[in-house]
């Protein structure tokens, strides 16, 4: 095998892993796109994602209940869903301040995460990742397969909920009614949508989705859970639906942005980037994904037609 | 009226909804005491009464949006009972709400298939068929893909009568629906309301305008401090009968305007223009002038470019074009606290959102601007002794009614909100104050005390620009009138030479040759 | 007389919610810990034995209250003045990597009365500096403060890793071929007195507590103040009123991450002497919960620190005597934010319904919410 078959192998490969790890950033953005359109700015995600996360692989691991993997990632997804209530009863209900109610939840799942992986798994827990799952015919294409159909069954599911998603917001009844809340539940309200039930279903099902973020990190992606293994993906998962705009496609699109900055290390390894004589710390690699979050954000600032114009403003029926 | 009980909107008639002992407390107020109201398919039931009197709570009852504390609601006799809008919605009962319910990023379409009982997924074509068969038998011309956004006051208004009759409408609650329109827009509604009864709707019409209670309704009923007054037929009652018992006493129209020397130019607006917050142009190439002793009136319907003035010469708007001189001065490059240096008390239109902080105490909000003046300082620290002076002396002088100054100022009403601020603008003797709306949503005693309060401040030789969407209150007070249509001046002209139907023909864009 | 005295309590439901907060959390931990095996009631009886059970248990309590009160006090001057600033622990370390970093290269040059009041100043601003990053991004760009104070700390996180682990490696680390990764140890001269050896507490106390009363002064008794706290209740009022928001939106954020920073200066100065991997890891966080728990208010903030100092105290107890991890403790503190701003809205609605019986005159019906942070936008 000559040099040059090897670095094409191991871009392929580093492409097809760009892939994967943007999976953790699209469930969780997406599932905030929803929160975020009905007008609540759903801050919990980073701590709804480690409680996903551990809940996963305990499902799964031979040092948990060592049942199927996929019922790990439902386990999740359920976990994910009552965490999403909890924020929705807080938010919605009690109209609490939504960008500090965030950071009670991101808290709770944290401790949670952790107190439960220190309990149940002594602070080690490993298990089998999602077995990859290729595509007949299309698995097999030179390069293309390699990279896009030789995936595990959560990253086919994350990247079908892009379409399925922007299909639901724009098509169907439900969506018409998220658009409306997050708009102007007033006008909603005066039409007979129920603005509270509406925030309700896309808060929980943000939190699903974020459960569902957090089993694709630990079951789909390291086969591991370590304390805060998150390390800001939840806060990163929310600066994409800004930078997206609020539309699914370009929050997708900053997913996969997102997750090639997050394999930087591999990547310089790969071009073998080197300041001098030395290869670059690991430590100044790990911060340019939070830099690149805040610029980022810098230039997503300029004004969106999606922007939902109630976005953290809880909603009460009151005189004019 | 049409023989069958089947309205052209697909809806059974409502032939008498009753509302019957209604009452609604909220905090510290009683919004609606005992009150008794009726409407009958093929009437045009007026409501009438201040700000404040308990039309709307009334009505956001009939509606749904509020639950009554007593009493109950029938229709055609049967008692109903309300738990939210879509009850009602569904009883065919539609309301036109002041400030209009539509989203303005979705289209006319979208807007009505809005809270619908419908499968999975909409049927969008079905919305945009009944849409056209409806503006077709009504005669009101919509498009039905259109965005909200896109549409002028008045189509969003036909948007808000299309929408209700699509739900059925066979009872439609109008919430002072003149408000935003024009003479000319104004005289359209009352035609298409007419039609409305001849075809069996019951209509009931909120407002305080005397001549459009005339001209519209069968039925009057005036309501004052949450109580009803009286149930009057129209028949040929007087104005001045209808505001004394709007009012509770007779109204002093008239305000006494002393002859005043008018000085030098304080303001000079030259070539102004800006856009609106949705990046349109707002202003274009505004030109006036106001002198000392002198007050400008601005008048114009909603819309128009009025708020825009106002804030490019305050400095909450950034100018895209022009000079603004105060004094001589120019002032349009300057920051906020230079301009206020500079001689300017401005009076928002939006005062509970930028003329108070509303968590803020009344004395905290009694020194907003001015709060590092050395008289309010002792060293680095405030000198509580010299603010809570200045604030009783507010308090007194303009007969601000709060419980103590250390209240937050979002607990008082509306006019003495009102007052404190223009108390704070004055104390500050200002060269040039430009007042915005400043009597709306006040009530009528206060209304009487501010404007007297801002003819004393013209004799006391300050500059004001006027800026008001009630044509009876710039007639009162100025000395010179400028319409805004569609952000130009359509004309300046005295006030002599001035009268309603003149300046209702200018806002309506018609340009007046003097 | 005062105009500040609404605001400083007096309400007693506003100054009781947070309690009951907390004994709502501690109770709903305590469940948690049952289902897991673990008998609650001695988990608290253990914790409480660690934090109080002798002198120097509760001079150590005090001690860890220090940090958690600066960093609190700070955070209230950004959440009053509408910024949400997350970003302490960052400033923290940053603050703390700055004040080693000086103390170290001044060394025994300087006498302590000057080393010792310079090393703090310098992890004030360096923790004002990595406060004024969000800030001024807030104030030009409108960029989220939530999101980019975070992303500041993970940048923070590996800095100080990297700081660690190269530049500021101690020197006799090399020597030795240890590779240990952390700071040299500060100069003895730059060390806050310690009050009452064996126990950690130290002079910063009052440091702590003095920052407070300044403050608390600042906040409400100078036109300074008085902007800031303009800023964060109406940005549309600030600027009709002439008041400049980006700037004090972006000075909020550097004093409260001053005020992070000189946590972190404190801390390494009385009481670790070197920088170290893990160095007060969660502190910015337990901030944040302290000064909400002390309802936004510096003075609160002090004996709201005292009890986070109890709980974390007891907590490393806790661990060792009956292996509940300290993690439980991260739980309880997000369980009592979240009660906290949960009853936010409850005790607004008993306020305004208060108020407006006091008032004569009818006033608005909304009784509209007025968060302690008005305004997101």
């Amino acid at each position: 095998m000559n040099n040059d078959l090897t670095l094409a192998q191991i871009l392929i490969s580093a492409f097809a892993l760009t892939l994967g790890a943007a999976t953790p950033y699209l469930y969780a953005s997406i599932g905030e796109i929803f929160s975020q359109r009905s007008g609540v700015l759903n801050l919990g995600v980073e701590g709804t994602m480690l409680m996903g996360a551990f809940v996963a692989i305990f499902f799964a691991s031979d040092k948990g209940l060592q049942i199927d993997p996929a019922i790990g990632f439902l386990a999740a997804m359920i976990v994910g869903g009552l965490m999403g209530l909890l924020s929705a009863v807080i938010n919605v209900t009690l109209k609490a301040e939504q960008g500090i109610s965030g950071i009670g939840m991101t808290l709770f799942g944290l401790g949670m995460s952790s107190l439960l992986f220190k309990m149940l798994a002594d602070g080690v827990i490993t298990a089998t990742v999602f077995p990859k799952l290729n595509i007949r015919g299309l698995s097999d294409l030179p390069v293309v397969g390699e990279i896009f159909f030789q995936q595990n069954a959560l990253v086919y599911v994350a990247f079908a909920l892009v379409p399925i998603s922007v299909w639901i917001l724009n098509k169907t009844t439900w969506g018409l009614q998220i658009r409306a809340v997050g708009q102007n539940p007033k006008a909603a309200d005066a039409m007979g949508v129920n603005v509270n039930r509406v925030r309700y279903s896309t808060v929980i099902l943000g939190g699903v989705f974020a459960g569902a973020a957090g089993a694709a990190l630990s079951i789909g992606l390291t086969g591991v859970f370590q304390e805060n293994m998150t390390a800001g993906r939840g806060f990163i998962a929310v600066a994409l639906v800004y930078f997206g705009g609020w539309s699914p496609w370009r929050a997708m699109l900053g997913a996969l942005l997102f997750s090639a900055a997050n394999n930087l290390q591999i990547w310089a390894q790969i071009l073998d980037v080197r300041i001098g004589n030395s290869p670059i710390p690991s430590n100044l690699l790990g911060m340019i994904p939070y830099i690149l979050t805040i610029l980022a954000l810098v230039f997503a600032r300029q004004r969106h037609s999606l922007e939902p114009a109630a976005l953290t403003k809880p909603f009460e029926r009151g005189e004019n | 009226m049409n023989p069958t009980n089947i309205l052209p909107s697909g809806h059974k008639r409502i032939d008498h909804a009753e509302l019957m002992g209604i009452v609604k407390r909220f905090p510290g107020v009683l919004a609606n005491d005992h009150i008794n109201f009726d409407v009958k398919a093929g009437e045009i039931h007026a409501l009438l009464g201040e700000n404040g009197a308990g039309k709307s709570t009334l009505m956001k009852i009939l509606y749904g949006l509020y639950k009554p504390d007593e009493g109950e609601i029938r229709l055609n006799g049967q008692p109903v009972v309300f738990h939210s809008p879509a009850d009602a919605l569904t009883q065919g009962i539609g309301m036109i709400h002041q400030h209009f319910m539509l989203v303005p990023t979705l289209t006319v379409a979208e807007n009505v298939a809005l809270g619908m009982k419908s499968g999975l997924v909409m049927d969008l074509k079905q919305v945009k068929k009944r849409l056209v068969e409806l503006s077709a038998v009504y005669g009101l011309k919509i498009n039905p893909d259109a965005y909200v956004w896109q549409l002028s006051v008045g189509e969003q208004q036909r948007v808000e009568i299309v929408k209700a009759l699509y739900r059925g409408g066979a009872l439609i609650i109008l919430d002072e629906p003149t408000a935003v329109l024009t003479p000319q827009e104004v005289k359209e509604l009352f035609v298409t309301l007419r039609q409305m009864r001849e075809q069996g709707h019951a209509l009931i019409f909120i407002t305080h305008k005397l001549y459009e209670v005339q001209t519209l309704s069968d039925r009057i009923t005036v309501m004052r401090d949450g109580r009803s007054v009286d149930t009057i037929a129209n028949n040929g009652v007087e104005q001045r009968t209808l505001a004394r018992m709007m009012v509770g006493r007779d109204v002093q129209f008239q305000v006494d305007r002393p002859v005043v020397p008018i000085g030098e130019v304080k303001l000079s607006v030259r070539g102004l223009s800006a856009t609106n917050d949705q990046d349109l142009p707002a202003l274009k190439h505004i030109s006036l002038d106001v002198r000392a002793g002198e007050i400008m009136g601005v008048a114009g319907v909603s819309g128009n470019g009025q708020r825009e003035l106002a804030e490019c010469i305050a400095g909450l708007r950034k100018a895209t074009g022009g000079e603004v001189f105060l004094n001589g001065k120019s002032i349009l490059g300057l920051p906020v606290l230079d301009r206020l240096n500079a001689g300017l008390s401005f009076v928002p239109e939006e005062r509970n959102r930028h003329g108070i902080i509303g968590s803020f105490s009344v004395a905290e909000n009694a020194i907003l601007q001015n709060h590092g003046e050395p008289a309010f300082k002792r060293g680095m620290l405030f000198n509580f002794g010299a603010i809570a002076r200045h604030t009783d002396d507010l308090i007194q002088r303009f007969n601000v009614k709060t419980p103590t100054r250390e209240t937050p100022i979002k607990n008082l009403s509306g006019g003495n909100i009102q007052k404190l601020i223009l108390a704070r603008e004055l104390s500050r003797h200002p060269a040039v104050l430009i007042a915005a709306q400043p009597t709306r949503g006040v009530d009528i005693g206060a209304t009487e005390y501010i404007r007297n309060i801002l003819i004393q401040q013209r004799s006391e030789q300050v500059a004001m620009l006027l800026i008001s969407e009630d044509l009876d209150e710039i007639l009162a007070l100025s000395d010179r009138v400028a319409v805004l249509y569609e952000g130009e001046i359509v004309g300046i002209v005295n006030r002599e030479d001035a009268d309603v139907e003149m300046l209702g023909l200018m806002m309506a864009g018609v340009r007046h040759s003097s | 007389m005062r105009i500040q005295k609404r605001i400083s309590g007096g309400d007693f439901t506003a100054a009781l919610a947070p309690i009951i907060a907390v004994i709502l959390a501690l109770a709903l931990a305590g469940v948690l810990l049952l289902i897991l095996g673990k008998n609650p009631l001695e988990a608290y009886a253990s914790m409480i034995e660690g934090a109080f059970g002798s002198d120097t248990r509760i001079f150590n309590t005090i001690s860890r209250a220090v940090p958690l009160m600066l960093v609190a006090i700070g955070i209230c001057i950004a959440f009053r003045g509408g910024v949400i600033n997350i970003g302490a622990e960052g400033q923290l370390f940053v603050g703390a990597v700055s004040a080693t970093a000086f103390a170290v290269a001044a060394g025994e040059n300087l006498t302590p009365w000057l080393l010792v009041p310079l090393t703090l100043l310098v992890g004030f601003l360096g923790g004002a500096l990595w406060g004024s990053v969000p800030g001024y991004l807030k104030a030009r760009f409108d960029v989220n403060e939530i999101l980019s104070t975070v992303m500041m700390n993970e940048i923070a996180i590996r800095l100080v890793l990297f700081l660690l682990g190269g530049p500021m490696i101690d020197p006799k680390e090399v020597a030795q071929g240890t590779l240990i990764h952390q700071s040299a140890a500060l100069p003895e001269a730059s060390w806050l007195a310690r009050l009452s050896p064996p126990s950690r507490l130290h002079t910063g106390i009052f440091i702590a507590i003095i920052a407070a009363v300044i403050v608390y002064i600042l906040l409400w008794r100078t036109p300074l103040g008085y902007r800031i706290r303009a800023v964060g209740q109406s940005r549309a009022a600030s600027l009709y009123a002439g008041i400049s928001v980006p700037t004090y939106l972006t000075l909020a954020l550097i004093l409260s991450g001053g005020l992070a920073g000189l946590a972190g200066a404190v801390e390494v100065t009385g009481v670790t002497h070197r920088m170290v991997e893990g160095f007060a890891v969660g502190y910015g966080f337990s901030g944040i919960v302290v000064a909400l728990f002390g309802r936004l208010h510096p003075i609160g903030a002090i004996p709201s620190a005292f009890l986070f100092g109890a709980l974390l105290t007891g907590a490393e107890r806790m661990q060792r005597d009956l292996q509940v991890p300290s993690a439980t403790i991260t739980a309880l503190q997000g369980l009592v934010v979240l009660f906290v701003v949960s009853s936010d809205v409850w005790v607004r609605r008993r306020a305004a319904r208060r108020a407006s019986q006091k008032v004569s005159e009818p006033i608005s019906a909304d009784s509209s919410i007025q968060p302690i942070i008005s305004e997101a936008k």
